[in-house]
């Protein structure tokens, strides 16, 4: 069995051209990219605003509530309802994208309000105190602070676009689930379990890379990885993180 | 100066939290707002930089309405302390401290720089600079909070209980260097406390709150020890009122007594009298009873329990040093810490009783 998955996996052939797993690798990241960014666009500034103005909580609850639908029952929905009045390869295009959106901004929008909203409400007063405008108190203080949960928001919503995203070949997208679906359509368990290892492999990268990047992004002040002189390790934020956004992955 | 014309703040829901507050605070000065918790000491402080906004009556700085001033820019010009520091956690100390100078658009380096030297005059050593505040230790937690309001040098500044959150000993060294760093700086404070010794202690004057928001009197600390305006103000100033007055009335001229001294290591004379103190290098030590010395004295004769007062000490100082000395005569020294004589408390008493103060 895992010679098999070996040789599908290292044989050149199964690399190259329009079908081959280079091809279908691209165009899963692309769709993942294209997606998380599309869900960071609309949930930060919404996850901002809500925790800084504590203005319409609902939404937060209500995209968490959403959570519970189906994303290849929606993918379907959608694909019937709205497929059919846009032209082209946009048809199946769109619908995919959007029932991806939909999982990817809970999430975010979670993390982004959870984090804003655990900002230290004095340094929040003393921010305002000090003269800060609030678009200063939001810019310079409320969003440093919030990154560590923001950050694992978006880490959360990338594992689950990568892993979800198998779906999108569903209707003909391409993508690494074709591999997952064209080899248990043809009994083809090498091929099954490759593209399955390939969406684990590639979720695991993503992760590191966006690790690696929230080393730079975010403040040694409130990451957690420095300590307390008396040895009490401060608000690990991305332990803080997991347990606040639910790191669930449905397909 | 800072004016507060018939002043009230009604938050919605009906609370008043205060109530026709009229008081002026004079420039250069430290005014302690001080009452029991709820009274509206830090609404009435929050409006002045406009925290809050008042419901009625005016509030102005030399002469200048706050409410026609653009809250932002205000504030700016207002240096604000607040009780748990409020650092950014995202920021190391430096920046932290350098706040307010790049709000207001000084280039890094000048910023940087200032905020050096702010931190150098509240006490924070360099190397903490580059830390982060969940690395520093409460007190110090609070010195950049102070540094920070400090760092763009306003002529005025806010402080909401900056010192109830730490522990009693740090509490008096932040209390001892405010007073020091003002007898430097003559900035406008205004001092939030609820406990009536701090507000005593660091007011040139005192405004008492009763709950309801209402001015129960404003008066120097030993005014307010001397002639409270009522029952309440009375009770909130609490035991001890004539001991602690003596902290702030002036000490009358008190005869020094000159003082037969040893040094260690000195045999005490066969007529000595039952105490003697010891004075190594003009700095006394501590007391002996001569009759309990075997030969010469050592540093295990001494009896430490007397308080020693300078000069310049309140009379609640000279008469602790002679209250606290086994041989009730009290220990004076001058600037240097040199023993300059002694004094005794039933001549103090004398002095106080006939009004000299
Ligand atoms: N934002 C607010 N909304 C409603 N009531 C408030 C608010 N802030 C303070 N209060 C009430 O106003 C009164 C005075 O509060 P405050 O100025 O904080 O008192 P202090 O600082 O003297 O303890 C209290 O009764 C308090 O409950
Ligand atoms: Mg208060």
């Amino acid at each position: 069995m895992i010679p098999t998955i070996w040789t599908w996996l290292t044989s050149a052939q199964n690399w190259v051209g329009s079908f081959g797993i280079g091809n279908r690798l691209a165009q899963h990241v692309g769709y993942s990219l294209l997606v998380v960014a599309i869900a960071a666009v609309i949930a930060i500034p919404l996850g901002l605003w809500v925790g800084h103005t504590g203005r319409g909580r609902w939404v937060v609850s209500a995209t968490n509530a959403a959570r519970a639908v189906p994303t290849l029952g929606l993918l379907f929905a959608l694909a019937l309802w709205v497929g059919p009045h846009i032209p082209g390869r946009a048809a199946f295009v769109v619908p995919s994208v959007i029932a991806l959106v939909l999982l990817a901004i809970p999430p975010i929008l979670a993390g982004t309000y959870a984090g804003v909203e655990a900002v230290d409400p004095a340094a929040r007063d003393a921010a305002k105190g000090l003269g800060m405008t609030p678009r200063q108190v939001l810019a310079r203080v409320e969003l440093p602070c919030a990154l560590p949960l923001l950050w694992s928001g978006l880490r959360s919503a990338v594992l689950q676009v990568i892993a979800t995203a198998t779906i999108a070949a569903y209707i003909g997208l391409g993508g690494l689930g074709r591999f997952l679906i064209d080899g248990l359509a043809q009994a083809d368990y090498a091929q099954t379990a490759g593209g399955a290892i390939l969406v684990c492999l590639l979720a695991l990268v993503a992760d590191g890379v966006l690790a690696l990047v929230q080393r730079v992004v975010v403040s040694p002040g409130v990451s957690g990885r420095r300590r307390r002189r008396r040895g009490i390790i401060l608000a690990p934020g991305k332990d803080m993180g997991h347990g606040n956004v639910a790191h669930t992955t449905r397909a | 100066m800072i004016r507060f014309d018939d002043v009230t703040k009604e938050y919605p829901g009906g609370t008043v939290a205060v109530n026709g507050l009229s008081l002026t605070i004079p420039t250069g000065q430290i005014t302690a707002l001080v009452g029991p918790s709820g009274c509206g000491k830090t609404t009435s402080l929050r409006m002045i930089n406009r925290m809050i906004e008042p419901t009625r009556g005016l509030i102005s700085i030399d002469g200048k309405g706050v409410a026609d001033l653009d809250a932002a820019t205000l504030r700016r010009g207002i240096g604000y302390v607040i009780q748990h520091a409020g650092l950014f956690p995202h920021r190391t100390v430096l920046d932290n401290v350098a706040t307010v100078p790049r709000l207001l658009g000084w280039d890094r380096a000048k910023s940087r720089a200032a905020a050096q030297d702010w931190m150098e005059r509240v006490g924070l050593s360099a190397d903490l600079a580059d830390r982060y505040p969940s690395q520093l230790s409460g007190g110090q937690q609070q010195r950049v909070g102070v540094a920070r309001a400090l760092a763009a040098d306003p002529p005025i500044l806010l402080m909401d209980e900056p010192f109830s959150a730490v522990d009693p000993v740090v509490r008096q060294q932040l209390q001892s260097e405010l007073l020091r760093l003002q007898a430097e700086l003559h900035k406008t404070i205004v001092f939030v406390t609820h406990d009536i010794d701090e507000a005593l202690l660091l007011g040139n004057q005192v405004a008492v709150l009763r709950v309801g928001g209402i001015l129960a009197q404003v008066a120097r600390p030993a005014d307010l020890l001397a002639a409270p305006a009522d029952d309440f103000v009375a009770d909130f100033l609490g035991h001890d009122r004539g001991i602690r007055a003596l902290s702030f009335v002036g000490m009358p001229r008190l005869p020094l007594h000159p003082e037969l001294t040893l040094a260690l290591g000195e045999v005490p004379p066969a007529d000595a009298p039952d105490w003697m103190l010891v004075v190594e290098g003009g700095h006394p030590l501590g007391w002996v009873r001569t009759a309990g010395v075997q030969g010469a004295v050592d540093t295990s004769d001494l009896n430490r329990s007397g308080t020693v007062a300078s000069l310049t000490a309140s009379p609640r100082e000279v008469l602790d040093a002679a209250l606290s000395s086994p041989a009730r005569r009290g220990v004076l020294v001058d600037d240097a810490g040199e023993f300059v004589g002694t004094v005794r408390a039933s001549e103090l008493a004398t002095l106080l009783e006939a009004g000299q103060a």
